[in-house]
């Protein structure tokens, strides 16, 4: 039917031409912009991979790297585990299932630039919540966001608490857990654990991985705290690597040096995903038959 | 399983969950005995956690101090184009991807969906030049017209969430229509758009809330003041009255309120929402 393509194909025209305009054109750009001594203001010099070896000998581009892979060491695994350990607490046949799952969804819904402020505040070496708290308990205080060493595991700890997206995705996950299975467990005897360990485990297999990639790709890319909270201090203990692509391209105009970072970052996300892809194979099951 | 056992998880259960929803809502707590009280008491140690006397006044003196009506203005301004930009494009997109029968549509839907895995920096700078070069620097078309296609990039979640939905409607329905003599254009709205209220409404939420959260797109574009969002607002407003924090945390009481009372009122379609994309393997 000549008229149904027509139409299949004005109707996905805007996607179509967004994608075009909005993702393909700007990366061919970037591509385009990583290989020229570009500084705002002034015309463009095609200097080949000038900015990628120059990149090499930038101490601020490791340290940026350090920061962001310790930050998502931290931050993925913590959330991983904490967002499915509540998930199965709020999925259990509990009275007020639905006044937890909001007070654990909470957080992720409050805007970066707030929860910073709040942060900011708790993590107050003076007078923040967190070192009064460890004042009254007797225990050390720490110097937290404003410490060399502390910064990073802070801020680790701050995004910890922002597990929500997690937990509802493994809350989805485990509705599509088959129930008949936990019988069968139960009629070979086994208990809590068994059940877990060959039944809800492997099914949610599939979750945990979308969790990891998506988790691990999101807090590459995490630039609201150290833009507002720290600005990349103290002593650059919170360069992250967007708040590092950001100064660059929006402080030092310098277009072409942060082009060339983004395109590193891209191919590193790249690399990731396709490594944890790769892994996947080993690990996570997907259900026989269970085309849909 | 013994009811005397099941009375003891259960137990356990709660328990856990109260010790931890300590942990999450401390914070908020933290937040609002904070906006409520005066620079004085703020500052004493050990805390207190009841303001005494209650400082009503730093709401109207945080709003007073910065053009916060503004910033509210312009966020609203920017939502309303946004979500209903995203919601139509995208739908429209969904529509043709899973009801309407084209060569290629497979091949262009997969191309789309590679966008996701496409780290936002990549496309940051490029896009931050075009709008340059297009005098569009300091008003809300870079933050508004990508929403009119697909929400451009970020977008195809939303189409992706359409179409999985769009294949549980039975395809009979449209085909009565045509032979009704209706258009697709017809169908979509006719047909298919009544029957998706329950993703709609998801997609207007997860917009909306993308748009209040956002903070590096207002911070790149907008430069003067009175063009504003309301995160950009709080965020100036942080560095700007460090001192004043009664003001400061009753400036971000005020940002958070209106997306928390949507959670309470929505609640539902959050959960349902993630359910409906389908993420089981």
């Amino acid at each position: 039917m000549r008229a149904e393509r027509r139409w299949g194909w004005l109707l996905a025209a805007p996607a179509i031409l967004g994608f075009g305009i909005f993702t393909i054109g700007p990366m061919i750009a970037s591509l385009f912009f990583s290989l020229t001594d570009w500084q705002i203001g002034a015309p463009a010099k095609f200097i080949g991979l000038g900015n990628y070896r120059q990149l090499g000998h930038d101490p601020l581009f490791w340290k940026s790297l350090n920061v962001t892979t310790y930050y998502t060491l931290g931050v993925v695994p913590l959330t991983l585990v904490v967002g499915f350990v509540i998930a199965m607490l709020v999925n259990q046949g509990i009275r007020g299932r639905g006044f937890w799952r909001t007070v654990y969804y909470l957080p992720t819904l409050v805007p970066a630039v707030a929860s910073s402020v709040l942060w900011i505040w708790i993590f107050n070496p003076d007078f923040g919540l967190l070192n009064s708290m460890l004042r009254q308990a007797g225990l050390p205080t720490s110097s937290w966001i404003y410490g060399e060493q502390s910064a990073v595991p802070s801020l680790i700890l701050m995004s910890t608490w922002g597990f929500g997206n997690a937990m509802v995705i493994f809350l989805a996950g485990l509705q599509g857990v088959p129930r008949q299975l936990y019988e069968a467990v139960a009629i070979d005897g086994g208990g809590t654990w068994a059940r877990f360990r060959h039944v809800t485990l492997p099914f949610m297999t599939p979750t945990i991985f979308y969790n990891l990639v998506t988790g691990t790709i999101g807090t590459f890319q995490v630039f609201n705290q150290a833009y507002i909270m720290t600005q990349g201090g103290p002593n650059n203990a919170t360069e992250f690597y967007i708040y590092y692509l950001y100064t660059k391209a929006f402080t030092d105009s310098e277009i072409g040096y942060a082009s060339a970072l983004a395109w590193v970052l891209f191919v590193i996300v790249l690399v990731i995903t396709v490594l944890l892809f790769r892994n996947a194979r080993r690990w996570v099951y997907y259900e026989m038959g269970a085309a849909r | 399983m013994t009811r005397e056992g099941s009375l003891v998880r259960r137990t356990a259960v709660w328990v856990l969950l109260a010790a931890g929803g300590l942990i999450m809502v401390t914070p908020f707590a933290w937040l609002v005995r904070s906006a409520l009280m005066d620079d004085n008491q703020i500052f004493v140690s050990p805390p207190e956690w009841i303001p005494k006397p209650f400082a009503w006044a730093n709401f109207s003196g945080a709003l007073g101090s910065q053009p916060f009506a503004r910033y509210f203005l312009n966020t609203m301004i920017i939502e309303v184009l946004v979500v209903t930009g995203t919601v139509l494009t995208c739908a429209l997109a969904a529509f043709s991807f899973s009801r309407l029968r084209w060569r290629g549509r497979n091949l262009i839907f997969g191309l789309l969906l590679t966008g996701v895995m496409l780290p936002y920096a990549v496309t940051l700078i490029p896009t931050f030049v075009m709008w340059g070069s297009v005098g569009a620097l300091d008003t809300f078309i870079p933050l508004t017209v990508p929403a009119w296609f697909a929400g451009a990039g970020g977008g195809v979640f939303n189409i992706f969430l359409f179409r999985q939905f769009f294949l549980t409607i039975p395809f009979e329905l449209d085909e009565a229509a045509y032979i009704d003599g209706a258009t697709p254009w017809k169908v979509f709205w006719g047909v298919i758009m009544p029957l998706s209220k329950p993703v709609v409404v998801v997609v207007v939420i997860f917009t909306f809330i993308g748009v209040w959260n956002d903070f590096l797109g207002p911070l790149l574009y907008l430069t003067s003041d009175s063009k504003y969002t309301l995160a950009l607002g709080l965020a100036g407003f942080q560095s700007t009255y460090t001192a004043q924090w009664g003001f400061l945390m009753a400036a971000s009481l005020v940002v958070i309120l209106p997306i928390i009372l949507i959670f309470f009122v929505l609640q539902r379609y959050f959960v349902e929402g993630v359910t409906l994309t389908g993420v089981k393997g």
